[in-house]
């Protein structure tokens, strides 16, 4: 069973990403039993067939870095798992997927980075709102996923606000202004 | 200039945690060479043709003397003896070894200083007017709300991956020297009718490849709703920027995709959402950056020194000097005075270790320990009183910090082109040297007058070639190195790119097509003409014929010669 990092600790996971082949229409792929996590497209068009299960909690649905998250905003409540695919680690559109997912949709539920997700990039995946970071197979041996936790929070006290900061640092702290540090 | 709080400080030193740990990694294998491109890009290095580059943050041009010293020592220990500034106001260094970096980085930390988002596809350091908070000429300092966006824009989480690099500069004078036009994102600051400060925002200018002026998106954004505002460009960018080709990849070409008013459309829906939301800024977070710069509070005083004009009227080469080198500030009494790195025959922009020692020197005993870097790759002591003009000029001439060419000529920016950078066409230093040579006689540089010559060693632009009033850039034809030229660029309140005058050059002809260029001016020109002001006059033809004319009459006379 593959491991992830999930609510910043690592854990077995059965969760399936179906991917679609090259040419396989969403309309017709084949889920297989368990937890699986679809294409957004697959599940736009299976919607009644799949609502069982995503109400059973045992089907996510991912997006692709082109996917548009507002497609997903009425479902959302219904979900308990989305995904968002980094093609490329540095294709750095997620971080606004996950953003809008997050601060403008309201999901509350698990989202999850697949696809090229390094370790390099926790940091920021998580402060966009990614509780669970599922790094290709095989990428990292047990010891290197155990050790990439501490990249969960390289910065203690960013400065911006994001989904885990909904407040800037100069609404979250009190900055000294010049005068108070003199003394 | 800004002083760090613990917050900014702690950031910097987890930066340096981070990179020492990212580096290690890679040097045992764990991480490829893809995948730690990126992260030493974000820290500012570069593997380049000798060695790493290691480009340095210097947020809008402010540096304190401590931390000249701190660069002249890494420039000793871990360089060649000199440093580089850059056209973006950094500071580079050459030579270095990438396993030296995280301990570079780390002396950088001691004195606020570091190398974050210099480079690579994200906010690179936001850039001003040199001249920021002391030029006679400024409406709103800009430099607070530099500090504001540098701070919101490091490792902002949502926008470390973007399709290709983006550049903010802002500026607050009557006239823009921090070139607004030519950067992904150009504020302006202004005011309202109701006197409240906000700023015009420009958005798709850039040089490279494809130049392109800013176009504006908004006319006016107030204070409070800036950061808001530019994460709504940003995110629209992150997210329908193109990211299939490199070179259709910056906003620019976004813009230009959606034509401005759609774009600027999709800006204010995403704004809609944003707007009055977290990151709307309060007058106490305004006031505390305010606050942590440390400026001079100066005095007036008065205006003239009898002992500076005796000085003027009796040494020429002094006088020559002040003209050309030293701008007058906002305060009576005091001056600016720009300390040339264009001392002929050495790279445009090189400062070596004593001459950082020496400028730190300077800063302290005249200038209230600040210093700034220009985009032009020069130092300025932004206050200096006027009676202390010579003293200074003294010993930076002994330095060789006191080219009186500021302006002129051979102030040429240059990138650093085939010597250093991996993906120049041809060298640009040499050409620039070349050039210097040719006019070396400061006589003639004065009635030249003003004028820039900008070179760059390939498209890129790092020399921003496409606004100099001369533009110079590296091509490759078969293999060899040529030059094309541009005439009529300019930067500023009136950017605009230069016109190519025709078929590319080679190395050796260049300071003789400088020439050319120069005497069609002359013999063109009228009274108290600049050179820009002459090729908009008369027009780039009147130029190429001179040029190319003089180039055949050459050519045959070598011919001749060799017949
Ligand atoms: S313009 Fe080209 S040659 Fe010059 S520094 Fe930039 S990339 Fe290198």
């Amino acid at each position: 069973m593959p491991e992830i990092i999930k609510n910043g600790r690592v854990q077995h996971d059965d969760w399936q990403v179906v991917r679609l082949a090259e040419g396989e229409a969403a309309s017709a792929t084949a889920l297989p039993a368990g937890r699986v996590i679809v294409p957004l497209a697959a599940w736009l068009l299976r919607r009644d067939e799949l609502l069982a299960r995503a109400d059973a909690g045992v089907l996510g649905v991912w997006l692709a870095a082109s996917d548009d998250p507002a497609a997903l905003a009425p479902d959302l409540l219904r979900l308990q798992l989305v995904a968002v695919d980094f093609p490329k680690f540095a294709d750095g559109r997620g971080y606004s997927i996950a953003t809008l997912l997050r601060t403008r949709h309201g999901y509350a539920g698990e989202l999850r980075a697949i696809g090229e997700v390094l370790r390099d990039q926790f940091d920021y995946l998580g402060r966009c709102g990614f509780d669970a970071l599922q790094p290709a197979p095989g990428r990292y041996t047990p010891a290197q996923l155990q050790a990439a936790l501490a990249s969960l929070a390289t910065f203690s006290t960013p400065y911006q606000a994001s989904a885990t900061h909904p407040q800037p640092l100069f609404r979250r702290a009190h900055r000294p202004a010049a005068h108070e540090e003199a003394a | 200039m800004y002083k760090y709080d613990e917050y900014d400080q702690r950031l910097v030193d987890e930066r340096v945690a981070q990179f020492a740990d990212q580096t290690g990694r890679y040097l045992a294998g764990e991480l490829s060479e893809d995948e730690y491109r990126p992260l030493r890009l974000q820290n500012g290095v570069y593997i380049q043709r000798h060695a790493p580059m290691l480009r340095i943050a210097v947020p809008y041009g402010n540096l304190r003397a401590e931390q000249l010293r701190t660069l002249a020592h890494i420039a000793r220990t871990y360089d060649r003896g000199y440093g580089h500034v850059s056209t973006r106001q950094n500071i580079q260094f050459n030579w270095p070894r990438l396993e030296d970096v995280p301990e570079i980085l780390g002396l950088l930390a001691g004195v606020q200083m570091h190398a974050i988002q210099t480079s690579g596809n994200c906010i690179r350091n936001v850039t001003a007017d040199a001249f920021a908070g002391v030029a006679a000429d400024e409406r709103i300092d800009p430099r607070p709300w530099c500090e504001i966006l540098r701070q919101w824009s490091t490792f902002h989480p949502e926008f470390a991956y973007l399709p290709r690099k983006f550049k903010i500069a802002v500026n607050g004078a009557e006239e823009d020297r921090a070139v607004i036009r030519a950067h992904d994102i150009g504020l302006e600051l202004v005011r309202d009718a109701a006197g409240e400060t906000g700023f015009r925002v420009l958005v798709g200018g850039g040089l490279g490849r494809t130049p392109v002026i800013g176009e504006e998106v908004a006319v006016f954004v107030p204070w409070r709703q800036i950061l808001n505002y530019c994460e709504a460009i940003l995110r629209v960018y992150n997210l329908h920027g193109r990211r299939d080709n490199a070179y259709k990849a910056r906003i620019k070409i976004l813009v230009k995709a959606l034509g401005v008013p759609e774009f600027a459309r999709q800006v204010e829906a995403e704004f809609a959402h944003l707007k009055d939301g977290p990151s709307t800024l309060t007058e106490a977070e305004v006031a505390r950056v305010v606050g942590r710069f440390d400026d001079p509070v100066l005095a007036p005083l008065p205006p003239t020194d009898a002992a500076h004009e005796a000085r003027l009227a009796a040494d020429k080469a002094f006088a020559a000097w002040v003209r050309r080198n030293v701008r007058a500030h906002k305060v009576t009494g005091y001056a600016s005075v720009v300390l040339s790195l264009k001392k002929h025959g050495v790279a445009p922009g090189d400062v070596s270790a004593e001459q950082f020692e020496l400028v730190a020197d300077l800063a302290e005993e005249f200038a209230f320990g600040e210093i700034r870097s220009t985009h032009e790759q020069n130092l300025v002591l932004p206050s200096v009183r006027v009676a202390d003009l010579h003293a200074v000029w003294q010993r930076a001439r002994a330095a060789g910090l006191a080219t009186p060419n500021i302006g002129l000529l051979t102030d040429i920016i240059s990138c650093p082109g085939g010597d250093f950078c991996n993906l120049a066409n041809a060298k640009s230093i040499p050409i620039a040297n070349a050039i210097q040579a040719r006019f070396d006689d400061l006589d003639y540089l004065y009635d030249i007058g003003e004028i820039e010559l900008n070179i760059s060693g390939c498209m890129n632009a790092c020399g921003h070639h496409h606004v100099g009033h001369i533009g110079v850039l590296g091509v490759d034809k078969n293999g060899q190195e040529w030059y094309q030229v541009t005439i009529g660029g300019e930067q500023g309140n009136r950017t605009a790119l230069g016109k190519v005058i025709g078929p590319s050059f080679a190395a050796e002809e260049m300071p003789d097509v400088i020439t050319s260029l120069i005497n069609n001016y002359i013999d063109n020109r009228h009274d108290g003409e600049r050179f820009l002001d002459t090729v908009r006059r008369v027009g780039v033809e009147s130029f190429k014929t001179r040029v190319y004319a003089e180039r055949d009459a050459r050519q045959h006379a070598k011919e001749v010669i060799n017949a």
